[in-house]
């Protein structure tokens, strides 16, 4: 497998312009001549196929969900970072490429980076023309917020539902688009295969999910935007249908998979409240501006209601342990404090499992400072949020949160040009594995998602396009009918199982074994186990699962156990990655490497680089590439937030 | 805590024997809704019965799919919540909980409790967007936008597209989820080069699309879970006759 970057030579700050003007262009008028697939309508799909459509291209635009404006983006709530420094407040690219690339523990690409930070003030330029609306001052200007970790005021926000709003502006874009013609939607589509021929992506196979139609689809290039496989645990802040299907399927037909086992945990969620949970609630990390965290100090007092614990009985672990960043540390950090503090017994809330697993965000200070009304007004969607679920109000009693899987920072790999190893397919939004390094800070999805979409691939397609494509292909080539019939003999015998578990029974059953050993804290022993236990679980699901009705009908029940059984190939992998990652880094914290203090240590020497898995074949071992990491601009620096 | 649900049970569009059945399922107070579903299912399938089919993704109110028909109110007891964001809780022990699909004519069922909404996504394409490409924007703050204009804007914007309010209204009209839309472009300073022929070809797709006219009962308002006022309706009528008068 070749892994070459693309990186455009020269000073950091020129590259993005110097390869925009020397990547190859597609002539106007030839660029109906190309169909392009983009699965998947999050912001990092619905804004490049608006922006492909826009330049020319035809695009066949297909998602899961039975509209596109519903795709998982639609639930981030916190904001969107872009380096406008419209506050004054010393904000600059350079600031914005230097905090990401020091917040993913320097396991990213600086020159990917620094496009991104350059580009960030493009998104928010064009949301706004699409009528999303930010927040804004009296005076009529944008407002914004700090957020996750950074120490200037860059995050636009739309109150707590700032995803929803970008993507309806881009799924607006998206339906002018429809409107025109230009783009053909297929929404209740599930790709299940990519279809490779002579080594370039060529098309794909979906399911008509409400038919049950399996058919081919050709195509010039497939851009894949099928988000982050958070799922991989089952419990996870992710949609429901949120999945690793595409994105493993490509790497199945060679693409290479970077840094699988990269998870972020996020520490601010709504615990699981009891053995049913289906999915976690994410509390928006902004909440954490106006919110101490703290537990007991003493065990003892763990069980009792958190008015009756006095002032000086209160930990705030948070603000003790990192006074200049205090509630505000990164998530990572954040997470693992709050695992500590529960591990040593001082978590609140009911016993789930055996162990109170729970800390305090309590906004009693804020409330007494600006006011209810202050408060209501900033996070009140999110207190309301709280209490439908939990029955609690947060403006009487302190929130209780613990950390969650939220967001996957590895992905299939691609070039500068978010090309993957296969000439022809590229990556965008969640589903690469570009930016965030090992650890991704708030407010930066939605950002990186946008920018992959609305502006990146718009420039870079047509270098491919323009100088490796291997002319027209239709559906009739042999090569889509042999992935069809794979995938229909994968239907039959999902259909086919005599078991009689539910799937979803042996996916918590798959969570527990991510989340014990391959979640916020790991350990060698931990993932060897993990991984012979997720083999034993494989092969029992084809013993033990049942799945009901048929192949011809909408059957959502067959459509999770195709993504389960992708799950139980991609844990293995996660752990594998993890197991050889002998060092800690951002969301991926070895419990062998750390200091007396419990902060990561990263191993420089040996690690600094992005990890490239290749398939092998179903009996062998995948195979360990690296694109080692330079860094010419900023000095590796241990992670401090003291 | 044990509740019995009768659920509309539907196998395809054309199903003849579709109907109301009960099943008895033991559930907790602190589960939502839709996990009492996930344990009605898990027991079916189980025993080798058909589980039923329902919308759902993010389960935590934002993304718009779950659409169901609880007792008869579209999403449920709660003011201004999702079918997902319901917990037990809102029930007596030993209830029994009618469970059906959005009925409308726009939406026709596919199976059980999951209906077809793609109508609505035909009326946003009919305009329901700013007609900007991809890099003509010019600087965010270029065009200051008063605090109570953007506020004013986003609560209508807030719309997850569910469907609650053609449910809810006994003349199937979308008159609710596309005053939104249009109020939102309209209070916008973006939204004003496109804003009659956006309201005109809109209210004419929704009527293409089979959804029914507005006689102000109301019932949307009180059952949409992102609160969207009525006045959303109100504006709609007047961006179309504003329209009207710009055309003659
Ligand atoms: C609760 C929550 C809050 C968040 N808040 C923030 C925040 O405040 N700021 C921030 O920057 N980030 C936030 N994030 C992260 C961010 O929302 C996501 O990383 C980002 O939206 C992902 O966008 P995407 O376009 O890559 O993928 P997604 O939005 O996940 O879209 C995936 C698309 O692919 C489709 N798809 C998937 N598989 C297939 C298939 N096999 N066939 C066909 N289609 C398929 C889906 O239908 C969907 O349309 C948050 C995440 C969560 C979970
Ligand atoms: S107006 Fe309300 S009820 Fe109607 S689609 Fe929008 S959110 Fe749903
Ligand atoms: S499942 Fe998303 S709003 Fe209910």
């Amino acid at each position: 497998m070749k892994l070459d970057a693309r990186i455009p030579s020269g000073p950091l700050a020129e590259k993005w312009d110097r390869h925009r003007f020397e990547l190859k262009l597609v002539n106007p008028a030839n660029k109906r001549r190309f169909r392009i697939a983009v699965v998947g309508t999050g912001l990092a799909g619905a804004s490049a196929a608006a922006s492909l459509a826009e330049l020319g291209y035809d695009v066949d635009c297909f998602c899961i969900q039975d509209s596109p404006r519903r795709a998982h983006s639609i639930a981030a709530q916190g904001g969107i970072n872009a380096a406008k420094n419209y506050q004054n407040d010393g904000d600059s690219i350079w600031r914005l490429f230097y905090d990401t690339v020091k917040g993913g523990d320097f396991r990213a690409r600086e020159a990917n980076v620094y496009r991104l930070a350059q580009v960030s003030v493009d998104i928010i330029d064009h949301c706004v023309a699409q009528g999303v609306p930010f927040a804004r001052e009296y005076g009529g200007a944008l407002d914004n917020r700090s957020f996750g970790g950074a120490q200037v005021s860059r995050t636009f926000y739309a109150r707590g539902q700032t995803g929803q709003q970008l993507l309806l502006g881009a799924y607006s874009a998206l339906m002018r688009m429809v409107d025109v013609g230009k783009v053909s939607l297929y929404p209740r589509h599930e790709m299940l295969d990519l279809v490779v021929v002579d080594g370039h992506a060529r098309g794909l196979i979906t399911r008509n999910l409400t038919t049950g139609e399996i058919r081919p689809w050709a195509a010039d290039a497939v851009v894949l935007c099928t988000g982050g496989y958070g799922n991989v645990f089952y419990l996870s802040t992710n949609a429901k249908a949120s999945n690793v299907t595409a994105a493993y399927r490509c790497y199945k037909r060679g693409a290479g998979f970077a840094n699988p086992c990269f998870t972020q945990i996020h520490p601010t969620c709504i615990p699981q409240g009891g053995p049913y949970q289906s999915k976690l609630t994410l509390m928006s990390e902004s909440l954490r501006n106006d919110g101490r965290v703290w537990v007991p100090r003493r065990a003892s007092d763990s069980g009792r209601p958190a008015a009756e614990i006095a002032e000086a009985d209160r930990y705030y672990y948070l603000e003790e342990r990192y006074p200049s960043f205090g509630n505000l540390v990164p998530r990572d950090v954040a997470s693992r404090a709050a695992k500590k503090v529960c591990d040593d017994g001082l978590g609140v809330g009911p016993e789930v499992l055996g162990q109170r697993n729970a800390v305090y965000l309590d906004f009693a200070a804020s409330i007494e400072r600006l006011g209810a009304g202050v408060i209501k007004e900033r996070y009140g969607n999110l207190f309301d949020m709280y209490e439908r679920i939990t029955g609690e109000s947060p403006y009487t009693a302190p929130m209780r949160i613990y950390p969650a899987v939220h967001y996957t920072m590895g992905g299939l790999w691609v070039d500068y040009n978010l090309m993957s190893t296969i000439p022809g397919l590229h990556v965008l939004g969640e589903a690469n594995f570009s930016d965030h390094g090992a650890n991704r800070l708030g407010a930066s999805a939605l950002m990186q998602g946008l920018a992959d979409g609305y502006f990146v691939i718009p420039a870079t397609i047509g270098q491919f396009l323009a100088s490796q494509h291997r002319g027209p292909i239709t559906t009739a080539h042999p090569a889509f009918a042999e992935v069809e019939a794979q995938c229909r003999a994968q239907t039959a015998r999902l259909l086919g199982l005599r078991g009689k578990r539910p799937v979803d029974d042996l996916h918590r059953e798959l969570g527990r074994i991510m989340w014990d050993h391959c979640g916020m804290a790991r350990n060698a022993a931990g993932l060897a186990q993990a991984i012979g236990e997720i083999a034993a679980l494989r092969e029992r699901f084809w013993h033990e699962a049942a799945v009901p009705g048929s192949a011809d009908e909408l059957n959502p029940w067959l459509e999770h156990a195709g993504r389960v059984v992708d799950f139980l190939e991609f844990g293995e992998l996660m752990c594998s990655d993890a197991l050889v990652r002998d060092e800690s880094c951002g969301g991926h914290f070895r419990e062998d490497h750390q200091t007396p203090e419990g902060e990561a240590i990263r191993d420089d020497e040996r690690f600094c680089h992005a990890a490239v898995w290749e398939y092998a074949g179903p009996s062998a071992a995948p195979v360990r590439h690296v694109e080692p990491l330079t860094f010419e601009n900023v000095k590796l620096a241990t992670r401090s937030y003291k | 805590m044990r509740v019995k649900l009768r659920i509309w049970r539907q196998s395809g569009p054309t199903d003849t024997k579709a109907g109301l059945r009960d099943y008895t399922v033991e559930t907790d107070e602190h589960m939502s809704f839709l996990e009492t579903l996930d344990v009605l299912n898990a027991d079916l399938i189980r025993k080798g019965e058909s589980p039923v089919a329902f919308d759902h993704d993010c389960r935590e109110g934002i993304c718009g799919a779950c659409s169901l028909v609880i007792d008869g109110v579209p999403h449920g007891p709660r003011a201004a919540t999702t079918t997902c964001q319901i917990h037990m809780r809102e029930f007596r022990d030993q209830a029994v909980i009618t469970v059906e699909p959005w009925r409308a004519k726009a939406f026709p069922v596919i199976k059980d409790l999951t209906v077809d909404r793609s109508a609505f996504d035909r009326i946003i394409a009919a305009g329901g967007y700013v007609s900007v490409r991809t890099g003509a924007a010019p600087d965010a703050n270029a065009i200051p936008i008063g605090k109570r204009t953007a506020e004013r804007a986003f609560d209508f914007a807030a719309c997850i597209g569910c469907g609650a309010c053609v449910a809810a209204c006994p003349n199937a009209s979308a008159m609710l989820f596309v005053g939104a839309k249009v109020a939102q472009l309209a209070l916008l300073p973006q939204g004003q080069v496109e804003r009659g022929s956006r309201a005109t070809r809109m209210v004419a797709q929704m009527d293409a699309q089979g959804f029914g006219g507005c006689s102000n009962h109301g019932e949307c308002e009180a059952v949409c879970p992102k609160s969207i006022s009525l006045d959303a309706i109100a504006m709609l009528n007047v961006e179309t006759m504003r329209a009207a008068l710009e055309r003659a």
